[in-house]
């Protein structure tokens, strides 16, 4: 750990490395994040099932380009393809839990998101895998700071459809029915809007950005059966750092969580990246909640 | 009240303990992980059902038991038995202490943080254990061989989980009946009147948490001596199994009921030796599918079930009566 | 009068851009009942929550007993003798009244091991007559939780008494009563003041009750004390008329 610390002080062009990539891959946990904090905020629901989403995402994009498909169409197809399911989990699990207290519709989501994490390993196996995108690698600075190309791809991609996401929220007629039922259900209720329609269309979207943003990972990093987990976790994160409805703030805390994430794996070694998310998961909890007892409060 | 119906079923319940085995020899082993459950579902109630604080990461508890006795007995040159004691003994301890360090912390966070933050904890853990070389890393820990046969081994620890099962029964039942019991109860349905009525909210909470960490820790020692081999993710830490099932087991049976996580976690166990028997290759998607299907359907459990009932027979009799 | 048991100096409270409570200061003696009136709205919440510590409070000071409580949290300020009921009943709902009775026993000397004895004869004793004396002793053995909002409401009384207080700030204590048993419970307010020693400061909307039972009364008005004085004093006081009618 030293050692590698010492090794990052000698070549802080390594740092900028570490860093540049783990920027990519936050605008991907900002995705999710963004997703989480829409469920969230509009139907009182915190997903758990949410990185297997993701996941999932991840394996038809694999699967639809080992079928053939040029990979840079599997965004959308992944994203149609998880939007119905989500549509068809809202239908089925979701729609019976969202009047209930928040216990039951963690323990309902995190049940799914086993099942989801049992099925993938039944039906994907549980190897690595990954997509090649046909894209190149980006040398900069001699060689010393790489980044693949499709990494800077899934940025852009990811950034777009946040815009696009937030333009939808904010003008389209559907987009501002999820805010009204977001802010008071029963009067969003009483002024025509289906509220029950509101949720399916919400938890859609929140599946198709988990699968636009699984695609997204499958080509530029990898995925596995059992990884869904510390997508969820990162876009908890995410959401507690940012608030609901603040999007600047999970793009940006998105961005953080990469960067940070990145160095402290390159630091602690790789083995322990993980742990240091989860971590730092409880850390930011327990902190927020000090800051917030000192004046006399809790987190709510 | 129901005291004299509690300890008929507790006599009953020793009886066919101990009878069992000696019925049943082929399933000691089946038996000795349903008192594991029962453990597992008794403990986790202590939080959840009774005091309201829904902990994902209970297994915490579980895994630094596993692995204290595991390093105790390789490290400590006892025999066997001695090393399992020593080892039992330090992993309760160090399992409070952790409880100890972490409760002040983590049971600031109340509803929903708390479930994710210990979530959080127990995952944390798994990848710490996965990493660290002293302790086996991923590789895991193999546990020293039992002196004496196969049969005599698996005798010996159903004894011990059944013991431990039953002491856990005993030691909350007196728990609950004390005012201990009544604070942690206040605390769940109403924490801000606790508080402002001055109870000790955090000491009380602290003190449930070191509960529940102690007879995890004693399971944890003796289930992974039992199994024989610690996996970091499948056994020690093991929260997408043994973690949420100790969660599911005292919903299943009924949240904040003494007998209730004793009922979930007999049936539960039940159900997934069936699973295991019958959908090769496909229980654990089944098992996901069940907590999803318990969750969302049975919330209750089998007890508030009970309890709905026998109120509406109540209303129905004062209705005849009327 | 005696010395004052509590003393609020000037505590200001905003939430956002909403003064609550703008430098609000009052004092209650010992021994004494105080109202606190005032139109919806006012702020008189709002106090009850600085003075216990639900909230922290913008500027100001509050002393309980002559120490200094304002940066103390609420369990540690129920702890001295300081108890609030809610105005939205606050009780234990799945557990029985008698339990939420015997939980609400006095915490100032509450030693850890304590915690793991039953409770006493005489703590049930109690318990049971302070409840047939809000007229909740048949009800002993149900969930509080499916007690009407009313009963609900003299349970939480109760319990507040089984805390045996200091002072004890009451929220509207008859709102949501059956109106045949005000008087009683305004009869248990000075039974409670005069016999157990407890000082009371008492929200009320009800003029009627309030004006009978306070020594002395403070009425508040969009965050700020508007008059003071005795029932007399504040019937007559035009600012008072003024503030309820509205014209401001």
């Amino acid at each position: 750990m030293i050692a590698n610390l010492e090794l990052l002080a000698g070549y802080p062009v390594l740092g900028l490395d570490l860093i540049l990539n783990g920027l990519l891959i936050g605008a991907v946990f900002a995705l999710a994040a963004y997703g989480m904090a829409l469920v969230w905020g509009v139907m009182n629901i915190i997903n758990i099932v949410q990185g297997e989403l993701v996941i999932l995402g991840g394996y038809i994009a694999w699967a639809a380009v080992g079928a053939g498909v040029p990979p840079l169409l599997c965004v959308p197809l992944a994203a149609f393809a998880l939007g119905l399911l989500g549509w068809g989990l809202y239908g089925t699990v979701i729609r019976r839990i969202i009047e209930r207290d928040l216990f039951i519709s963690i323990l309902a989501t995190f049940g799914m998101s086993i099942l989801l994490q049992q099925l993938m390993n039944q039906v994907f196996g549980a190897d690595v895998r990954t997509v090649d995108s046909g894209f190149g690698t980006l040398s900069l600075m001699g060689g010393m700071v790489t980044v693949a190309q499709v990494k800077l791809f899934a940025f852009g991609l990811a950034l777009l459809t946040g815009v696009g996401l937030w333009l939808f929220l904010s003008r389209a007629r559907l987009g501002q029915a999820i805010r009204a039922t977001a802010q008071n259900p029963r009067a969003a209720r009483v002024l025509g809007i289906d509220t029950d329609r509101t949720y399916a269309a919400t938890y859609a979207l929140n599946a198709a950005l988990c699968g636009a943003a699984g695609s997204l990972v499958v080509m530029a990093w990898t995925i596995h059966p059992y990884i869904g987990l510390q997508y969820t976790v990162r876009a908890f994160m995410i959401v507690i750092v940012a608030g609901l409805g603040n999007v600047a703030g999970v793009v940006f805390s998105g961005l953080g969580l990469g960067a940070l994430e990145n160095l402290a794996g390159f630091v602690l070694g790789a083995e322990f990246q993980v742990a240091f998310v989860f971590l730092l998961m409880v850390l930011v909890l327990i902190v927020r909640n000090l800051i917030l007892s000192r004046r006399r409060s809790y987190l709510r | 009240m129901s005291g004299a119906r509690d300890w008929w079923l507790m006599a009953a319940l020793l009886c066919v303990g101990i009878v069992a085995p000696f019925l049943f020899p082929a399933l000691v082993a089946q038996f000795a992980f349903l008192w594991l459950m029962v453990v597992f579902a008794l403990s986790w109630d202590v939080m959840g059902g009774q005091m309201g604080y829904n902990s994902f990461g209970n297994i915490l508890f579980f895994g630094i038991g596993c692995y204290t006795t595991a390093v105790v007995q390789r490290d400590f040159g006892f025999d066997y038995f001695a090393g399992l004691g020593a080892g039992l003994g330090l992993s309760g301890l160090i399992g409070v202490g952790a409880a100890l360090l972490i409760g002040r912390a983590i049971l600031g966070l109340r509803g929903h943080y708390f479930a994710i933050g210990t979530l959080g904890l127990g995952i944390a853990a798994a990848e710490i254990a996965g990493g660290w070389h002293y302790i086996g890393a991923g590789a895991g820990m193999v546990t020293p061989v039992f002196p004496g046969g196969v049969d005599t081994r698996n005798l010996f620890f159903y004894g011990l989980l059944f013991a431990l099962a039953g002491s856990c029964f005993i030691f909350l039942r007196a728990l609950y009946q004390c005012r201990f019991g009544m604070a942690i109860n206040a605390i769940r349905d109403n924490e801000d009147k606790a508080e402002a009525m001055g109870l000790h909210t955090l000491r009380y909470k602290i003190t449930a948490w070191c509960v529940a960490a102690f007879f995890l820790a004693l399971a944890g020692g003796l289930a992974g001596n039992m199994i024989g081999f610690i996996d970091p993710r499948d056994v020690a830490f093991a929260g997408a199994t043994y973690g949420v099932w100790m969660v599911l087991m005292a919903v299943l049976g009924g949240k904040g009921t003494l007998w209730g996580p004793v009922l979930g976690a007999a049936i539960f166990h039940l159900v997934q030796e069936l699973f295991w028997t019958y959908l090769l290759g496909w229980q654990r998607v089944a098992l996901g599918g069940l907590i999803v299907l318990i969750v969302v359907f049975y919330p209750q459990g089998i007890m508030g079930w009970l309890r709905e009932r026998r109120a509406g027979h109540a209303v129905r009799d004062g209705e005849a009566q009327a | 009068m005696s010395a004052p048991i509590l003393s609020v100096e000037n505590v200001s409270k905003r939430f956002g851009g909403v003064v609550a409570n703008d430098a609000v200061s009052l004092a209650v003696p010992e021994g004494a009942i105080i109202g606190l009136i005032g139109p919806n709205g006012s702020g008189k919440s709002t106090l009850f929550g600085s003075i216990v510590g639900f909230h922290p409070v913008d500027g100001g000071s509050v002393r309980f007993r002559g120490e200094e409580i304002t940066r103390y949290r609420v369990p540690k300020i129920a702890r001295m003798g300081l108890v609030r009921t809610f105005q939205q009943t606050h009780i234990y709902g799945q557990m029985s009244c008698l339990a939420n009775m015997l939980i609400s026993i006095p915490q100032r000397q509450e030693r850890f091991l304590a915690s793991f004895r039953r409770p006493k004869g005489e703590e049930i004793e109690r318990a049971e007559s302070l409840l047939a004396s809000v007229g909740l002793w048949e009800k002993r053995q149900l969930a509080a939780g499916e007690l009407s909002f009313g009963q609900q409401k003299l349970l939480e009384f109760a319990m507040a008494l089984m805390c045996e207080p200091r002072l004890l700030l009451l929220d509207e204590p008859t709102a949501g009563i059956n109106p045949t048993l005000i008087n009683g419970l305004v009869a248990q307010l000075r039974r409670a003041n005069a016999e157990l020693g407890i000082t009371l400061l008492v929200i009320e909307h009800n003029m009627r009750v309030i004006m009978n039972l306070a020594d002395h009364l403070y009425c508040m008005a969009h965050g700020r004390i508007l008059a003071e004085g005795d029932a007399e004093a504040i019937r007559a006081d035009q600012r008072v008329i003024d503030a309820y009618l509205g014209a401001q």
